[in-house]
């Protein structure tokens, strides 16, 4: 399982000395830990708010992806006409197919197709607080005074739900949705930082999916910082009972909050999707994943939630070095859970957890 | 006047002899039949056991559709397909010996347990002769063990790793795709012509059997053209996203990348890779370039764009020109409305290959099957002469090189056929180091 050290570069290529390998790294894992950050966020927020546990949440990341897969299914679907002189291999007419949208609408339809991935973020803001509220009105409000391990039960049936409608529907196949045009080649990252030109280069959509990922999270944040909402939501959080007690209707905002942590899975998914090739099961894939994220950051805390994210991503990325896996064969594959473990030995309620939360 | 008088001696002795009375019966029918769920009735039943759920369902909705295509074939419906060029001339489409073919189907889940539990099913409940499909080595190996305990015959579906008739290989069990080993031998020469004897190659392994096997058939060929392999990584299976490994690639001083990945990992590291520039690279003054050794049109479908160009292998594509291949795909297009992948194409040869051995055999008997197929040679199906070799029950056939094309008419048009590689020059001795380490045995027929 070791595997082979890797040969020194020749010098034919220019640079990327260890610095800059070590820089790459960092943005793999700032790329990945937005991604854990942004579902974590969502996680912990309705963890805070509900005190539900949501094993549902992946799926809700994996719907957003989709979003961006329904958007671009319906821009390209395709007028049949069959040829009048051409066959297929079995002998029946072949068919021939435009899209719609190319032919009637010509050099913008075709733009609109090349942008399907950061336009269905109009779609998905609306679909994901639907279904949020939906989530939340529908089931989740009926395990409010139920033990966790029934909430992580029911939720965690409603993924599977979910992601076998999503099955029935896309298939099991991953479903490639490009990122436009303009936006898939490389970006110099070293020489916009100040360093030698062609060192540090890196796919441009990841930098754009980072510093969406930034503003999203910003977004949350200041929201739940300035706005009269975001108080009584913060109050809340804190102290239930007595918000109620003044005469605010907290089911109400929180239901909202349920919400806007969908909103905030759903985003995350519609701009991984040109990352990762839609299925069915990616939100399962993120879903334990996004729980140690919480687990590490402090259940119920928002800052631990980020902070772990981006902390797990670049460790994850940092394990998988050719270099690091030759003096620890296979890291890369339980670094996440090992640091999981030290940081709740060292500090049992996460990097920033509170004192009360889910301690009775 | 009869005094009927029950007392508790009484009823013991009655029961003990109602009990030998219904159980013998069972004991008379089980040793009169001479193998596992030897066909009494006028119909014999085959399970298709294939993923229907999990990552690889759509691979497995294709293999049943063959399958189906496959039983309709058997039973005389529709046009006949395959049986028309096969050169065996044993089936007449009236069924097997005489026999109408009904089917029962199980889902893998492409899970090694869960495939087990639903070939168990099917032998044990539903009475199945012959167990078939799959789209995992993990999962054919695994249920090629269960079929040899249980007396009955395996004819694999799609598994490409060495070891299924290589360490693993069992004597009731069949393999009719091709292995790492033969798109290794049938790649190696291409890449020499487009590529260059001067070449490094990086190697992405999924970490699990069949990763390792191809990992080491392709070092050993590349190798073998002067090529120098400059690292071999693993990656966990389901890693998604893989810029951590491939970062590492662009200062290895690599200048090939071999995707030894299947499916989704396949899917997605190959689409990271062409997103991290690594097609738009020159390393040591040559173009960097990706190589994907086992293609699939799902792998394909999934990947989209980024499959333009690079070289992989499989074991048939639609647009072969040959009888068989023609025969095949009219059936399955005209029935489905698309043309059928590898995958069906290899499950689809696997039930007839196993009909018409158990019609010349004269019995459904596992060893008399085996006896029937080992060292079987026959041409029409799609691969030109191909031998199922007795020593391994490996078949030996023509294998196909092909490439993502740049301009495809159709989503089921994106590789094109760059060489029909001859089964000489992708066959190796039966006891090749790749393939050592286990024994066929002896067949069992079960009962």
């Amino acid at each position: 399982m070791i595997p082979e050290t890797v040969s020194v570069r020749d010098g034919t290529q220019p640079g990327a000395g260890a610095m800059d390998v070590f820089l790459l790294q960092v943005l793999n894992g700032l790329d990945k830990g937005s991604a854990y950050a942004m579902i974590a966020l969502g996680l912990t927020l309705i963890f805070g708010t509900l005190g539900v546990v949501n094993f549902a949440h992946g799926a809700l990341f994996m719907l957003g992806a989709f979003c961006s897969v329904a958007l671009n299914k319906l821009l390209t679907l395709e007028k049949i006409a069959l040829s009048e002189t051409e066959m297929t291999a079995w002998g029946t007419p072949l068919e021939i197919r435009t899209p719609y949208a190319e032919a009637w609408f010509g050099d913008f339809g075709a733009w609109v197709i090349d942008w399907s991935v950061p336009l269905s973020i109009l779609i998905a803001i609306p679909f994901m607080l639907l279904v949020g509220i939906v989530m939340e009105r529908g089931l989740i409000r009926h395990f409010y005074k139920r033990p966790h391990a029934e909430q992580i039960l029911v939720t965690f049936g409603l993924a599977i739900v979910l992601q076998e409608i999503i099955k029935a529907w896309f298939g099991a196949n991953p479903i490639p949705q490009p990122a436009p045009e303009a936006l898939t080649g490389m970006m110099d990252f070293g020489a916009a930082i100040g360093m030698d030109a062609g060192n540090v280069v890196y796919p441009a959509w990841r930098l754009v999916y980072f510093l969406f990922a930034a503003a999203v999270i910003g977004a949350v944040f200041a929201f739940l910082q300035f706005t009269t909402f975001g108080m009584v939501v913060r109050a809340g959080m804190a102290d239930r009972e007595t918000v109620g007690l003044l005469g605010i209707n907290i089911d109400k905002r929180f239901t909202l909050t349920f919400g806007i942590a969908a909103v905030v899975a759903g985003l995350a998914g519609v701009m991984y999707s040109p990352i990762l090739s839609p299925n069915y099961h990616l939100g399962m894939d993120f879903l334990v994943l996004s729980f140690v994220v919480v687990v590490v950051g402090g259940m119920g805390s928002l800052p631990g939630a980020v902070a772990a994210g981006m902390l797990l991503g670049i460790l994850q990325s940092f394990a998988s070095m050719n270099e690091v896996k030759a003096i620890f064969p296979g890291i890369d594959q339980i670094i996440i859970y090992l640091v999981a473990v030290v940081i709740l030995l060292a500090r049992p309620r996460g990097l920033l957890g509170r004192k009360g939360v889910m301690e009775s | 006047m009869i005094n009927f008088r029950l007392d508790r001696r009484g009823l013991l002795k009655g029961g003990l002899a109602a009990g030998t009375m219904l159980a013998a019966p069972t004991i008379l029918t089980r040793s009169a039949s001479a193998y596992t769920n030897e066909p009494t009735g006028s119909n014999v039943v085959l399970g298709f056991n294939v993923p229907q759920s999990g990552a690889y369902a759509d691979e497995g909705a294709d293999e049943l559709r063959a399958y189906q295509l496959a039983v309709q074939h058997l039973n005389g419906e529709g046009d006949g397909g395959m049986l028309n060029t096969f050169s065996s001339k044993e089936l007449q489409g009236n069924g097997v010996l005489g026999k109408k073919v009904d089917y029962v189907t199980g889902d893998t889940q492409t899970k090694s347990d869960a495939a087990r539990a639903s070939a168990k099913r099917m032998i044990e409940r539903d009475g199945a002769v012959m167990i078939t499909g799959g789209s995992s080595s993990g999962v054919a190996i695994a249920v090629q063990g269960l079929c040899q305990e249980a007396g009955v015959i395996f004819m694999a579906g799609l598994t490409h790793s060495n070891d299924t008739t290589g360490k693993d290989k069992k004597a009731n069990g069949f393999r009719h795709f091709f292995n790492a080993y033969m798109s290794g031998a049938a790649l190696a020469p291409v890449l020499k012509s487009n590529y260059g004897s001067d070449r490094k190659a990086y190697h992405l392994t999924a970490d699990y059997t069949w990763g390792w096997t191809q990992e080491e058939s392709i070092a050993a060929s590349t190798e073998a053209i002067g090529w120098e392999t400059v690292a071999k990584v693993r990656t966990p299976l389901g890693a998604g996203d893989f810029s951590q490994y491939i970062t590492p690639v662009l200062n290895s001083g690599a200048d090939v990348l071999i995707l030894n990945h299947y499916g989704r990992d396949m899917v997605n590291s190959l689409t990271q890779a062409v997103q991290f520039g690594l097609l738009d690279k020159m390393v040591n003054g040559k173009k960097f370039e990706v190589v994907v050794p086992l293609y699939s049109r799902l792998m394909a479908q999934g990947a989209g764009e980024n499959v333009k160009g690079i070289f992989g292998s499989t074991n048939w594509h639609w647009s072969l020109q040959d009888e068989g291949s023609k025969a095949f795909v009219k059936s399955f297009g005209q029935a489905y409305g698309f043309p059928p992948s590898q995958a069906a194409h290899t499950c689809y040869v696997q039930t007839l290959l196993y009909a018409d051995a158990a019609q010349r055999a004269g019995t459904f008997n596992p060893c008399g099957i085996a006896e029937a197929l080992e060292g079987f040679e026959f041409d029409g199906m799609g691969n030109g002469k191909t031998l199922y070799r007795a020593e391994d029950h490996q078949c030996f056939k023509n294998v196909l090189v092909v490439k993502g094309k740049d301009n495809p008419e159709s989503q089921f048009d994106l590789l094109e056929v760059v060489d029909e590689v001859p089964a000489e020059q992708v066959t190796y001795a039966p006891d090749h180091p790749m393939f050592a380490g286990g024994e066929l045995g002896a067949c069992n027929p079960g009962a």
